[in-house]
């Protein structure tokens, strides 16, 4: 069976050449099949987002190969990996169109993949269509379909962030860190939600975290990153039985002692 | 002294001279809604329309001199404009230049495009030989004449406005917008960003053209220079616009086409402005001066607002 995402020894390095030269990711693999949701951690400048990144395009990699549900996309700009992929980002503000209602960034998403035609840019049956979308999230912005997003708070931002990933069935759906701006309730609630459009669609799903313990309970796959490589990796009954102290124990004896510094992040 | 200079003031001569700065101000406000697309929309302060305004007169009136009727030349004024706006917009995109240098250098390359158009460094034509789409003529000539070609200026604008709103509302209008807005999330959602920003410097430059191609025709003649400063009347427009009619407009259906009129009078109201400043005996050499100084004033108002109040919050909440 094919995998639904293959990362073949990506490499990226960042200012090469300068003084501040970064190898940000050495070496990379990782293969998902489809149906797998599998959650990242490591310690700052591990490479957790810019393996996110890599995978989205949003620059060419050094060295390796990204292919998607079968298509290479090594050599596609960013705007054209879209149609394979469902993006939510740290900043609330990254996933949505302040200026613009609910209603059209949601018909912006719905386009993903499509031709942008001189058809009216929304119709009737879509409205009523993202109005039960918004009504199945709870939030009480479905009364409010023409608001402007900026309009909104940060949770609501990213739930919206999250509908409209998943309003065009992707291939891959991306979460870098899309819970750490929000507070710990907003939050939980933002997961839950997460988790929902995961397990409604059958998406396959990728999600970068501070926090290990939501790294533990999310997903059937884990992976934890160090300076640049994919360290540790691992899935069903043994992921559900690691604890918090697992991890820090495996972070301790990849970094050495250096590390114990780091250890405050992943509370 | 002051009454000498009170006395000197003749109110006849200002209200002769608004006719003439109406239909310029709606004839600038198809300049205005040009820089209102880039500038708002798109989010790119497009400088060069100080080059594609002179661009599109130069060819309206050359190709009027040589046989072509006024209406059609305005259609190719527009497609030069085109032009100018997507070498502005290739610069940025394919070549990596910042947006406000690449549209200098197109202006500045464009003046001398339009030298080689024109031939010399202005060209003239006669209302009496053409029969322009616009001429000062019609304005100071009949009732009758004058009536008809304001009517059919407002009526050029509403549909032109109505014509962006469509656009603006559509699959490609709204991916235009997002770029604008949030041109990563726009790339994040399959939207061409690049291409995105050509095609409405095009348009907008289009627009630019097309109004150059009007005023010459107004105005009897074509000039290299016609187009200087260009850029800050439209800002103005925009801004008088949005500053004096903004909160009336929001919030309600079809705000955006409300919008785009407010801009529309925005021009008017400029020239009008020009012209009672003019009026009030104000060396004309001072123009651009005041122009400058009152783009930037109302540019800073939003600014300075914001300031004001986290000022006063911040006194409410010690108190």
């Amino acid at each position: 069976m094919s995998h639904m995402l293959e990362i073949k020894d990506v490499h990226k390095i960042f200012n090469a050449g300068t003084i501040n030269q970064k190898v940000a990711l050495n070496g990379v693999n990782l293969q998902l099949d489809e149906g797998d949701f599998v959650t990242i951690i490591g310690g700052n400048g591990a490479g957790k987002s810019t393996m996110l990144n890599a995978v989205a395009g949003v620059w060419e990699i050094d060295r390796g190969q990204i292919i998607i549900g079968g298509d290479d996309v090594t050599n596609l700009p960013e705007y054209k990996r879209a149609p394979y992929l469902g993006r939510v980002f740290q900043d609330p503000m990254n996933g949505t169109a302040a200026t613009m209602g609910i209603d059209e960034n949601m018909a912006i998403a719905a386009r993903r993949g499509g031709r942008r035609t001189l058809r009216w840019g929304i119709t009737k049956a879509e409205k009523e269509r993202y109005y039960e979308m918004l009504k199945d999230l709870g939030l009480g912005l479905e009364d409010r379909m023409t608001s402007k997003v900026g309009l909104l708070s940060g949770g609501q931002r990213q739930a919206i962030t999250l509908l409209m990933a998943a309003i065009q069935k992707p291939k891959l759906l991306l979460l870098d860190e899309h819970t750490a701006a929000l507070d710990p309730k907003t939050a939980a609630k933002v997961l839950e939600i997460s988790d929902k459009i995961i397990a409604e669609n059958g998406l396959t799903a990728m999600m970068v975290t501070h926090n290990m313990k939501d790294a533990i309970n999310h997903g059937n796959r884990l992976v934890m990153m160090h300076e640049g490589r994919i360290i540790y990796d691992v899935a069903g009954e043994e992921k559900k039985r690691l604890k918090v102290s697992d991890l820090l124990a495996k972070f301790e004896e990849a970094s050495g002692g250096e590390f114990a510094n780091d250890r405050m992040m992943f509370v | 002294m002051l009454l000498e200079y009170f006395t000197s003031l003749d109110p006849m001569s200002l209200v002769r001279a608004l006719p003439g700065n109406v239909a310029q101000g709606l004839i600038w406000a198809v300049m205005a809604l040009g820089v209102y697309i880039t500038f708002r929309l798109l989010d790119f302060a497009d400088l060069t329309v100080d080059g594609s305004l002179a661009t599109g007169g130069a060819v309206a009136v050359m190709l009027i001199r040589g046989g072509v009727s006024p209406a059609a030349a305005l259609v190719l004024a527009f497609i030069a404009g085109m032009l100018a706006g997507m070498v502005t917009g290739l610069l940025h995109t394919a070549l990596g230049i910042p947006g406000i240098l690449a549209g200098i250098l197109t202006q500045i390359a464009l003046y001398s495009v339009n030298l080689g158009i024109m031939g010399k460094s202005n060209q003239a034509i006669n209302v009496d030989q053409y029969q322009l789409i616009a001429s000062l003529r019609y304005v100071t000539g009949d009732p009758h004449t004058r009536l008809m070609f304001f009517a059919f200026l407002i009526f050029s604008i509403l549909v032109l406005i109505a014509l962006l709103y469509w656009f603006f509302g559509t699959e490609l209008g709204a991916a235009v917008r997002t770029t604008g807005c949030n041109s990563n999330m726009a790339r994040a959602q399959g939207i061409n960003t690049n291409f995105m920003t050509v095609l409405t410097l095009m348009l907008s430059n289009g627009l630019v053209g097309l109004c150059g191609g009007i005023y010459a025709q107004y105005q009897g003649a074509a000039d290299v220079n016609m187009g200087r400063g260009a850029i800050v009347i439209g800002l103005a427009a925009v801004i008088i616009g949005e500053v004096l009619f903004g909160k009336l407009v929001s919030g309600k259906s079809f705000t955006f086409a409300y919008t785009m009129m407010a801009v529309a009078v925005g021009a008017i109201l400029y020239y009008t402005v020009i012209t009672v400043v003019l009026w009030l005996k104000m060396p004309s050499d001072y123009m651009k001066l005041f122009s400058a100084v009152v783009v930037a004033a109302f540019l800073a108002v939003p600014h300075l607002k914001g300031k004001h109040q986290r000022k006063r919050y911040k006194e409410v909440a010690k108190a």
